[in-house]
């Protein structure tokens, strides 16, 4: 999924891929999502969750992809800090308030879910509260972003960051379940729990598999969208001088 | 060494003056835990039950309070440029910063969180338990903080930015500390959660000042 | 009137050589191209108009920030060491702490410098700051903080100076005596960069900055 940085780091090769890989990762998207939507709507309701286990299809993939957004946001803003890669930038630039969004439809549909199943919105519990973390840390990521004026600057700030945040998340997530232990003992909600048939499975997968050429389709876009921005940008500037 | 120490010296100083130092830090902390029982109601049984963590997370409170100025006033001023360029290498000299600010509004917070716990009905025997937490836990909300503060240098609303970003950073220190009071408070062994808090202060002492540094340099250049 | 320690620094920068340096801010190229030799004893003035690059040049040249494209010697030096133990950068923000004393700060600041223990007391004597030194800073007139600043330079000896407008705020009397400071660095062996707008009080080859083509 994450593609070769060495082909792609020359912008012309970038620009050349992703003007037809973008709109094919869509396709795969919107075939993969309707098969997958139906496959989980045809499947015969949960002996203990009853219909309610369908908000699965929309919710795992969702906090799936929360971290592996995460993930890509890291790599790029290393290979950024790294190489002083201007494309690398636009990645991490263009993964975040894609990740944000990623993480924020998992939060409000696993509220959604936690509604009928837990009789409330909202559970402190060790999953839950480590993806409200990483949603913050996308937060502050955006707000870091659009407080510098300079972009070069602002691009090596922002990298950091990404790199503190990447350090410091594993140890939320442990510290998380730390403090859920000790505050309720066991957790409500095991994702792991009874192995799952695979009436479930299959739509879980391609639902899956569909997010992540969503997010494929959208990243190519939004770097697109980054590198024209900055290529008109750089020409205004050109002709404000001449 | 006089280098490092006439650093520490002036950054303390500078610390003890910025905005005000230790005593708008303790009277912010003291104003919080004023209001907790305001908003909570004087139950004694309530309040006792919310004591320790209430004195907690009102402490990593008032550690941001003049958090955004640790580097920005050297940052606006030009001395930046001048602790930049040293044979101290920046990542010491960054550590130094964030040792001064601990001192000088760390220390007298953790001086002040005892008492505050204990006026919310927190029981006497968690004194110790509370200022120790308060120390190291200081430590780490100092080193993560320098972090934030060194990265919204040059930004429009650096101060709120740097709550944002350093908040997120901030849950592991205080899940830890908490943690730790909780089973104080309830008899269960206090020593893992403190044992956490140390391990997490101690990465932050070490790893924080790379990242100050590479944001100062930044920030400079 | 002035005697400085010449030979101290023998060994940390013998010369400064800039071979086809470019330079950027905010993503703008400044100029390009640039070369500039220095040897020890020689002052250059750094002209050019406003935006032209002065401040950035020297920022460079201090490894504040890096040039675009383009060398920056130190006369063979490893240019770590040089930046760190081998020059002095002063710029319009002087650092200085308004709350405290000039005697603090001048203490700091030599002790930060790397400065001989009687390094400070020369700079006091040199630029008349005796009277000063229990004011606190925000008390100084803005010629006065400047010669507060420039101790600096003389309270911790360095080969190469890096100044940026460094006569602005004086008057002309002063300016005349830092003409002569500056000199007393120059014969022993040191080495002068100023950006400046107004020609500086010794006699000094100049340098214009243009913006790039």
């Amino acid at each position: 999924m994450i593609p070769a940085p060495a082909f792609l780091s020359n912008p012309e090769r970038f620009m050349a891929f992703s003007r037809w890989a973008a709109p094919m990762f869509g396709l795969i998207a919107a075939i993969l999502g309707l098969a997958g939507l139906y496959l989980g709507f045809s499947a015969p309701d949960d002996y203990q969750q009853g219909a309610t286990v369908r908000i699965m299809f929309i919710h795992v993939p969702a906090a799936w992809l929360s971290m592996f957004v995460y993930g890509c946001l890291a790599v790029a803003s290393l290979l950024s800090l790294i190489f002083r890669h201007a494309l690398a930038d636009a990645a991490a630039q263009a993964a975040a308030p894609l990740g944000a969004g990623f993480t924020f439809l998992a939060l409000v549909t696993g509220s959604l879910w936690g509604r009928p199943m837990w009789g409330t919105w909202w559970v402190w519990d060790a999953r839950l509260t480590s993806v409200l973390v990483l949603f913050l840390f996308y937060l502050a990521y955006i707000a870091l972003r659009a407080a510098l004026d300079d972009e070069a600057k602002a691009a090596r700030a922002c990298a950091i960051l990404a790199l503190v945040g990447a350090v410091n998340l594993p140890v939320v997530h442990y510290s998380v379940v730390w403090w859920n232990s000790l505050h309720q003992g066991a957790s409500v909600f095991r994702a792991d729990g009874p192995a799952m048939p695979p009436v479930f499975l299959i739509p879980l997968l391609l639902m899956s598999l569909a997010y992540m050429a969503a997010f494929g389709a959208l990243w190519l876009v939004s770097i697109r969208g980054e590198v024209w921005r900055r290529r008109a940008e750089a020409a205004a500037l050109r002709a404000a001088r001449s | 060494m006089s280098r490092i120490s006439a650093l520490l010296a002036r950054e303390t100083a500078l610390a003890w003056g910025r905005g005000g130092g230790p005593l708008v830090s303790v009277g912010f902390y003291a104003g919080v835990a004023t209001l907790l029982p305001l908003a909570i109601g004087p139950e004694a049984q309530r309040l006792a039950a919310i004591a320790p963590g209430a004195a907690w997370v009102a402490l990593a409170l008032a550690s941001l309070l003049s958090l955004d100025r640790l580097f920005e006033r050297d940052f606006e001023d030009g001395a930046l440029d001048l602790l930049t360029l040293s044979s101290t290498p920046l990542e010491l000299t960054c550590a130094i910063k964030c040792l001064s600010q601990w001192l000088a509004t760390g220390a007298p917070l953790a001086l002040a969180a005892p008492i505050a716990a204990i006026g919310l009905g927190a029981p006497p025997a968690l004194a110790p338990l509370i200022f120790a937490c308060a120390l190291v836990g200081g430590l780490a909300f100092a080193f993560t903080g320098g972090i934030g503060a060194a990265l919204s240098l040059g930004a429009r609303r650096g101060g709120l930015l740097t709550a944002v970003i350093v908040l997120p950073l901030f849950v592991p220190p205080v899940i830890f500390g908490g943690g730790a009071l909780d089973a104080f408070a309830s008899g269960l062994g206090w020593t893992a959660g403190f044992a956490l808090l140390c391990a997490y202060a101690a990465a932050a002492v070490a790893l924080g000042p790379l990242a100050m540094a590479a944001a100062c340099r930044n920030a400079l250049a | 009137m002035l005697k400085l320690r010449p030979g101290r620094w023998a060994g940390v920068i013998t010369a400064l050589q800039l071979r086809g340096v470019a330079v950027s801010r905010g993503g703008r190229r400044l100029f390009s191209g640039l070369d500039l030799d220095l040897a020890p004893g020689e002052v250059c003035a750094l002209t050019g108009a406003n935006g032209a690059g002065k401040t950035s040049l020297l920022r460079t040249i201090a490894g504040l920030s890096a040039p675009d494209m383009g060398d920056i010697g130190f006369g063979g030096a490893d240019p770590g060491d040089a930046r760190q133990g081998g020059l002095h950068l002063l710029g319009h923000l002087d650092g200085l702490k308004a709350a405290r004393t000039t005697r603090e700060e001048l203490t700091f600041w030599s002790r930060w410098g790397g400065a001989a223990s009687d390094g400070a007391d020369q700079a006091v004597t040199a630029l008349a700051l005796g009277g000063l030194l229990d004011l606190e800073v925000r008390r100084l007139s803005a010629g006065q903080r400047r010669r507060l600043a420039l101790a600096r330079l003389l309270a911790a000896p360095r080969p190469l100076w890096l100044l940026d407008e460094p006569l602005s705020p004086l008057d002309a009397a002063w300016r005349a005596r830092f003409g002569a400071v500056m000199q007393a660095h120059l014969a022993g062996g040191g080495m002068i960069l100023a950006a400046v707008h107004d020609p500086l009080p010794i006699p000094a080859r100049s340098l214009a900055l243009e913006a790039a083509a």
